[in-house]
């Protein structure tokens, strides 16, 4: 019999407000094996600690069951505590009565009841349990960047920077993300690309960064220390070591009437195109889509002028297999489809555009060269109206329920660049509120109202509609003076909501990461572990855990960078004793533990046994790899024959459990 | 048919092909017939049948069988072949050491509906198509043909073989017998009649373990109700409730394996329709997670074990569940 001693904790009042604590020191005191059973208002403290330690040594406990938080906040602190008192910290069980229990619960008397039951469960499981040692498995020193935006590569500069070996894998052609395609930033108005495009050089130059441009991440294995990671580079029929990327294949290709993605659509790119000017690593592409050769087999312009040979038709797609210790997630964001919102005419009128797609019409290397023009009829527009929130804040099922926190501020400077250059336009901004926290934010919003005149009106657009003369006839309200207002405008530029890029949903499945409802990665702890998922060794960086400006999504990439050097400066790290074992008498040898395992931790060995019967079989068993294997429990419930029990976690300890709670 | 299995059976064994043979032979009545190895052709020309009688899937038996010294040839009727596929698929069988001679099968006749009609003492079966003449020790008597198809027969996948090294006669088509339609008028009863409906069939089980021992899928090395260890063996004899709860924890097991082969049903003492179980998880898993037969393909990997990214998330199940 196990000598077993309970502790629960009051949490201050988290606990003890709604659960009688006495009580349940008092009832677990009663169970089977129980020698101790005490209450304390804090047991994670130094005092609550010496308390557990102490009274392992006093009544030599071989077992410790703590009523407390989750598992999640407190286990290794009483493993430690335990372990520091001479006791296996697997011998230490937590029944969770705060985030399970006090929490959720009002009434005392039910809490009370219920905190006991979940003690009991902890006592019949611990009565179970068995000593365990954790083992240690080597790290890879190299990291792995998913997605080459500002945040991928802020955070591969900074993993280089401390000495380790970084890979980027970008799907689109060339490093660089959204930020490439900005004009201005705010708040002080210097040049995206300016700020941009060095940084970007710096990742190519970088002997220690390697650029995996136009190829996605296709398999993830592994746990941390040692991701196996295999990344499709696409083919770009165009050898990268060859091309220099002089553009004379852009030049004369003969299909130039494709939509140029880069510029919003506003203009057109060859089927052979390099992105734009300072595309890293500078290298065409050929779109398959869209290219004549590829699709007819006639054509072959492209390969003739290549004074280097480097256009190859036959390219295939390849892959890359590579470990990684560290994987810092930078997948980033795309601003929400408008199709749905036909209020605002985006889909009747090509001068209702989005405040990208301005982004653009105002940069110098835009469709334009920068100057301001209709993309209707290539005129000045001398009224502008710009409608906040599209999609965000929004309660129905069209847009988001979140603030994209980037709107309010790219707005302001898009007004501002207006009648900065062109003082003979006129500017509205419809908005619910503005919402300008962030260092010399507000003074730059009451720059663009107080000295460039812009009319902020607070209240919604209800209507654009295209009229007969070109202009756009705008209905709204103004809630301040409770108008109706009727604006002829020349250009209306809707602010869309922002929401995580579309891979990011299959990558978090490959990662075992989660995601919250709107798509963007759960942090492992909101306040204090803001840029780790809860997933060990990988890490988030940048607009893929929600919306953020440049500055905070550059701070938050040298974050995740420092949370991944952390990680890659150490040589091993402890595993989780927690793993999955066979029971070779009992395996059927059928596979059905290693289709489910997504760690690729169960091979099969073909073993010699003698039956019950005398005879000797050569029999089909798994063999969990103890090292590769995560503890998550998949195969154990999967397993026909019960065969398949994990450490920790075993069936009969989950039964102990149930009956415990049933009876 | 069943001369021309004997002669290739023969030639098979001539030619050292194969050592042995499983097929059926006759029991102790003229209406029981019984899996059977034959190892010489003067044991073929004796005992071996295959007729309207002769129900039962071998596949099950080759566990055993292809672990042995020398290749075993297999009569297996198309729906035995699903399990076989199935018992490869879960490295239950040695493939390489069965010869597999697919035979075509038309529905099978269940003596329990000839007796329930009150014919009794048959001693044989004859079968025009249409209807069934049987000879018995008090004269002879009929029945229409489509009143004594075995249930399992009433719900036929079709007569395509999905494995098979040769074949006699000709393969045939799937087919749609509506095997889920009893299924679905299950779920449209209230829950408390769906339950007192399972009571009052569970509750007739004598815990013989004659489905258990007969489910192709149920292969265990060592049966949990059988391992003291497991401690399920004594819940599941516990009381009443608890004895029904064993046919829900088998159709648990072997929920995404089961083939509906419908051998549990047929060898039921008490005629408990326990294959409706198991169909009910085919008909839950083709809706929740796509069409899914069980032993369609000897490397077919179960939505129920398997992990993918198309995975669809848990709460999308739960919601397709509860539409």
């Amino acid at each position: 019999m196990r000598k077993i001693g309970v502790f629960v904790c009051h949490c201050g009042t988290n606990i003890a407000a709604t659960v009688d604590v006495k009580a349940v020191a008092e009832a677990l005191g009663h169970e089977p094996g129980v020698v101790v059973s005490c209450e304390y208002q804090y047991m994670c403290s130094e005092s609550g600690q010496e308390l557990i330690k102490d009274s392992i040594k006093k009544h030599g406990l071989t077992g410790v069951v703590i009523c407390s938080c989750s598992p999640r906040m407190h286990e290794n602190t009483f493993r430690k505590a335990a372990a520091s008192a001479g006791l296996n910290p697997y011998l230490v069980e937590i029944a969770n009565i705060r985030e399970q229990c006090s929490w959720i619960h009002k009434d005392i008397a039910s809490a009370t009841e219920k905190a006991i039951i979940l003690g009991k469960a902890a006592v019949a499981k611990i009565h179970l349990n068995t000593p365990l040692t954790a083992g240690e498995s080597p790290v890879a020193k190299k990291a792995l960047v998913i997605g080459g935006g500002i945040a991928g590569i802020q955070t591969a500069l900074d993993i280089a920077e401390a000495g380790f070996e970084v890979d980027i894998v970008e799907k689109k052609p060339t490093i660089g993300g959204k930020m490439a395609q900005l004009d201005k930033t705010f708040p002080t108005l210097d040049c995206a690309a300016c700020i941009l495009t060095p940084k970007m050089v710096e990742c190519a130059q970088n002997e220690k960064i390697h650029i995996y441009s136009y190829s996605e991440v296709t398999e993830v294995k592994g746990f941390v220390g040692s991701f196996n990671v295999t990344i499709k580079k696409k083919a770009r029929f165009v050898d990268e070591t060859k091309c220099t990327g002089c553009g004379l294949c852009t030049e004369k290709c003969p299909m130039k009437k494709v939509p140029n993605e880069f510029n919003m659509g506003f203009d057109n790119r060859s089927a052979v195109y390099i992105p734009f000017a300072q595309a890293v690593p500078k290298v065409a592409v050929i779109d398959p889509a869209n290219c004549m050769m590829l699709k007819t087999g006639k054509c072959g312009v492209c390969s003739k002028v290549c004074t280097v040979g480097a256009i190859d038709y036959k390219q295939q797609d390849t892959y890359i297999n590579e470990t990684y210790g560290a994987i810092v997630v930078a997948t980033g964001y795309d601003p929400i489809d408008l199709g749905k919102y036909d209020e605002f005419a985006y889909s009747q009128s090509p001068d209702v555009i989005t405040s990208l797609e301005l982004e653009r019409l105002m940069n110098a290397a835009g469709p334009d060269g920068g100057t301001l023009l209709r993309p209707s009829d290539k005129k000045h527009p001398h009224t502008i109206v710009f409608v906040q929130c599209v999609g965000s804040r929004c309660d129905d099922s069209r847009g988001k329920p979140y603030c994209s926190k980037i709107c309010c501020m790219y707005t302001a400077k898009h007004a501002m660049l207006i009648r900065e250059k062109y003082p003979d336009t006129d500017v509205y901004v419809f908005y619910i509120d503005v919402r300008t926290p962030g260092k010399n934010f507000d003074e730059f919003y009451r720059r663009a109202v107080e000295q460039y005149n812009v009319h902020y009106i607070k209240g919604m657009v209800g209507k654009v509609e295209p009229k007969a003369d070109g202009k756009l006839s705008v209905q709204a309200s103004d809630l301040i003076s409770r108008e109706q207002l009727h604006i002829d405008a020349d250009l209306v530029v809707l602010a869309a909501a922002i929401e995580p890029d579309k891979t990011a949903r299959p990558l978090a499945t490959m990662l075992t990461t989660q995601m919250d409802t709107n798509d963007f990665f759960t942090e492992a702890h909101p306040k204090l572990r803001p840029v780790e998922s809860a997933t060990a060794g990988i890490f988030l960086s940048g607009a893929c855990q929600g919306p953020k400006d440049i500055p905070e999504t550059v701070a938050q990439a040298s974050a995740a960078a420092s949370k991944a050097i952390g990680l890659l400066c150490k040589n091993s790290i402890t595993c989780n004793p927690c793993v999955a074992h066979s029971d070779e008498l009992m395996c059927n040898g059928c596979s059905s533990c290693e289709k489910v395992c997504p760690y690729g931790a169960i091979t099969y060995i073909n073993k010699e046994f003698t039956m019950p019967d005398r005879t000797v079989a050569l029999r089909r068993v798994a063999s969990v790899n103890p090292a590769v294997c995560q503890g998550c429990g998949a195969c154990t419930v999967a397993c026909p024959s019960g065969a398949m029990d994990l450490n920790g976690f075993s069936n009969s300890q989950i039964m102990a459990e149930v009956d415990a709670i049933c009876k | 048919m069943q001369e021309a299995m004997i002669k290739r059976a023969k030639e098979l064994l001539a030619e050292g092909i194969v050592n042995r043979v499983i097929g059926w032979k006759r029991g102790e009545f003229a209406y029981d017939s019984t899996p059977a190895i034959f190892e010489t052709p003067e044991e073929l020309e004796r005992d071996f049948v295959y007729d309207d009688l002769t129900a039962s899937n071998l596949s099950k038996y080759l566990i055993k069988e292809s672990r042995k010294a020398g290749k075993i040839l297999a009569f297996l009727k198309p729906c035995d072949t699903y399990s076989l596929n199935q018992l490869t698929c879960e490295h239950r069988v040695i493939r390489e050491n069965i010869h597999v001679i697919g035979i075509p099968c038309d529905p099978k006749i269940d003596a329990e509906k000839i007796k329930a009609k009150g014919i009794s003492g048959i001693l044989g079966i004859k079968n025009d198509g249409v209807d069934l003449t049987i000879d018995t020790i008090y004269g002879k008597e009929s029945m229409p043909v489509s009143e004594a198809i075995m249930e399992k027969c009433l719900s036929c996948k079709g007569k395509k073989h999905v494995t098979y090294d040769e074949l006699i006669g000709e393969d045939g088509e799937l087919c749609d017998s509506g095997r889920f339609d009893m299924v679905a008028e299950l779920e449209a009863m209230t829950a408390q009649e769906r339950y007192d409906f399972w009571r009052s069939q569970l509750s007739k089980c004598i815990r013989c373990n004659a489905c258990r021992n007969v489910c192709p899928a149920c292969t265990c090395e060592k049966c949990v109700f059988d391992n003291d260890a497991s401690g399920i063996a004594n819940k599941a004899a516990a009381d009443s409730f608890e004895e029904n709860m064993f046919h829900i924890i088998r159709a648990f097991h072997v929920a995404g394996r089961c083939t509906d082969c419908g051998e549990c049903s047929r060898v039921c003492p008490q005629n408990i329709p326990l294959h409706m179980l198991n169909r009910k998880f085919i008909k839950d898993i083709n809706e929740l997670y796509g069409t899914y037969q069980a032993g369609e393909k000897p490397d077919s990997v179960s939505p129920l074990t398997s992990y993918t990214l198309d995975d669809c998330e848990a709460s999308i199940v739960h919601e397709r569940g509860t539409e």
